[in-house]
């Protein structure tokens, strides 16, 4: 865990209600997420990393409340507060050959660093991602050209597949020894009860400290009760009571 | 000149005055890679019940205007993995002051664990909690009444032979009341104040935003009261108080003293800041000499 002062490099509407943060700072960001102080605005939130280099680390947010919304109003050169190194993520060292990941809305943030860490590590990578509408769809190109198979499914029709992610699985019918999954809680419970063979769902849950600490976001798991900031947010599959 | 961060309490030498409060600091050991624990006065441990308990249902957080409202429900491992497990670990890294916060269901139940803790050869203070919002039939329910307060307080000190703290909850119409009646049944010192009961609604799903309706609001927002309420208690007692309510800075933790506090417990800036009580105890020299002040110790009580 550190705590850091970043600089807005970018903070702009990339899809409907979606917010692409970029922040430059020191240092390459590890950790599954981030938890970032909104000016105004007592607790922090906490946010996937969706991409993190050297000295720039990139998330996507939607505006669901006051703090997203207030968040939205930052422009560049804004400097924010930042705890990083928290959580533990997906283990793209789990799958042997073939990994798929299937993201719902915003689940696919995350998704995203763990298909770049997938390929570096010589994986093939299937991709499926579901959105309510074209609209709501992000990172598309950057997937489509990392991964060896992408689907694409909107709720409503409107691009790729009409229907739920577990619509477009059930046509794509991947190849797969390993499964990753984030998004809504109904999205990755259908998606876990759906999928045979061994996987994990990163899950997300209202936060106090983010570090581990303050045990206001601990779950019952079958392993025992397990914090989300800290044991997780990534969990296997079968260790989640739905 | 070199400042005296230094206080003393109840026989106990403390480096500096800034503990985290309790279950703002997990177990000390939750935070042990991140920072130099020894910097810290002392460690106030999670509230421990004789059995572990999982807690309460999450949503446990709710946000607030300059606070914050947790329901977290005494989420322990129970006192023996406490003792045997938590403290001994704890106490590889760290040297300084360690808090056993004790809570319970019954009076026999706070009898027992506050034993347990006391035969601990790692803890060197026992803080009975009896004032937790958020669990039903224990806490609170003895930090409401000065006559239940008064029992739980004759039944820890029966048992221990470390300094008893009692800590208040301001969830009453009279806290004097209630801390005068701790210290006849012998307690040893006081931690004030606790967190007040509130709640959150969600309007857009019309329902409260805590899975348990209520829980326990901190933060600066309560400073004023706390002060207050550790001003009056300080001023009608003659035993320590640790003050405890809303501090988030070095100028807090002095206004605290002033007020009465000889020790203070930093607790929810903890959750925004993890790093808050080394940012603190690093930023009070820089406010003693601004404002004159030599040694800690002199300024406790003066207003």
């Amino acid at each position: 865990m550190k705590k850091h002062i970043y600089i807005i490099a970018e903070n702009r509407l990339v899809a409907a209600d979606t917010y692409r943060l970029v922040l430059t700072g020191d240092g390459k960001v590890d950790g599954e997420f981030v938890h970032l102080e909104v000016p105004g605005f007592y607790l922090r939130r906490p946010f996937s990393v969706c991409d993190a280099t050297e000295g720039r680390l990139t998330l996507l947010y939607k505006t669901v409340g006051e703090g997203t919304r207030a968040l939205a109003t930052l422009p560049e050169g804004t400097e924010v507060s930042a705890v990083t190194g928290l959580g533990k993520g997906f283990d793209a060292e789990a799958c042997r050959e073939k990994a798929l990941l299937v993201g719902g809305g915003l689940g696919a943030a995350p998704l995203y660093l763990l298909a770049k860490e997938l390929k570096a590590l010589g994986k093939q990578v299937t991709c499926v991602l579901g959105f309510n509408k074209e609209e709501e769809v992000v990172l598309e190109a950057e997937f489509r050209a990392l991964c060896n198979t992408f689907s694409l499914a909107t709720l409503d029709g409107s691009a790729g597949i009409k229907g739920f992610v577990t619509d477009a699985l059930r046509e794509l019918q991947p190849e797969y020894d390993y499964f990753y999954t984030c998004g809504p809680m109904v999205m990755m419970k259908a998606v876990c009860q759906m999928l045979e063979g061994p996987g994990e769902a990163s899950l997300e849950e209202r936060m106090g400290c983010g570090a581990g600490f303050c045990y206001g976001c601990s779950i019952p798991t079958a392993k025992g009760p397990r914090r989300v900031c800290k044991d997780g947010p990534v969990f296997k599959k079968e260790d989640i009571l739905w | 000149m070199v400042k005296d961060l230094s206080v003393d309490l109840c026989g106990l030498h403390l480096s500096n005055p800034v503990i985290p409060a309790s279950g703002t600091f997990g177990f000390g050991l939750e935070l042990a890679g991140d920072m130099d624990l020894n910097v810290l006065g002392g460690i106030s441990l999670k509230g421990t019940t004789r059995e572990a308990r999982y807690g309460n249902p999450t949503p446990r957080i709710a946000e607030c205007q300059s606070g914050m409202i947790n329901s977290v429900g005494l989420q322990n491992p129970g006192i023996d993995a406490l003792v045997n497990e938590k403290v001994r670990a704890l106490r590889k890294v760290y040297g300084g002051t360690v808090i056993a916060n004790i809570s319970g269901f019954s009076v026999e139940e706070y009898r027992e664990c506050c034993a347990k803790a006391d035969a601990c050869g790692g803890i060197d203070l026992i803080e009975v909690n009896i004032s937790c919002p958020n669990v039903h039939g224990g806490g609170l329910a003895f930090g409401t009444s000065a006559r239940a307060a008064a029992e739980v307080t004759a039944a820890a000190k029966a048992v221990c032979h470390k300094p008893v703290f009692i800590k208040l909850s301001p969830n009453v119409t009279d806290i004097v009341e209630i801390a005068r009646a701790c210290q006849d049944a012998g307690a040893d010192g006081l931690t004030l104040v606790n967190t007040f009961l509130g709640m959150r609604i969600d309007i857009a799903r019309r329902q409260p935003v805590l899975a348990n309706t209520m829980g326990g609001f901190s933060g600066p927002a309560i400073f004023p009261i706390a002060l207050r309420m550790v001003y009056q208690v300080a001023h009608a007692c003659h035993i320590p108080v640790m003050g405890c309510g809303g501090i988030s800075s070095a100028r807090d933790v002095i206004e605290m003293m002033m007020a009465g506090a000889t020790a203070v417990q930093v607790g929810a800036e903890n959750i925004r800041n993890p790093y808050a009580c080394p940012d603190i105890i690093r930023e009070l020299p820089g406010v003693m000499e601004e404002l004159h002040i030599n040694s800690l110790k002199e300024i406790i009580g003066t207003v």
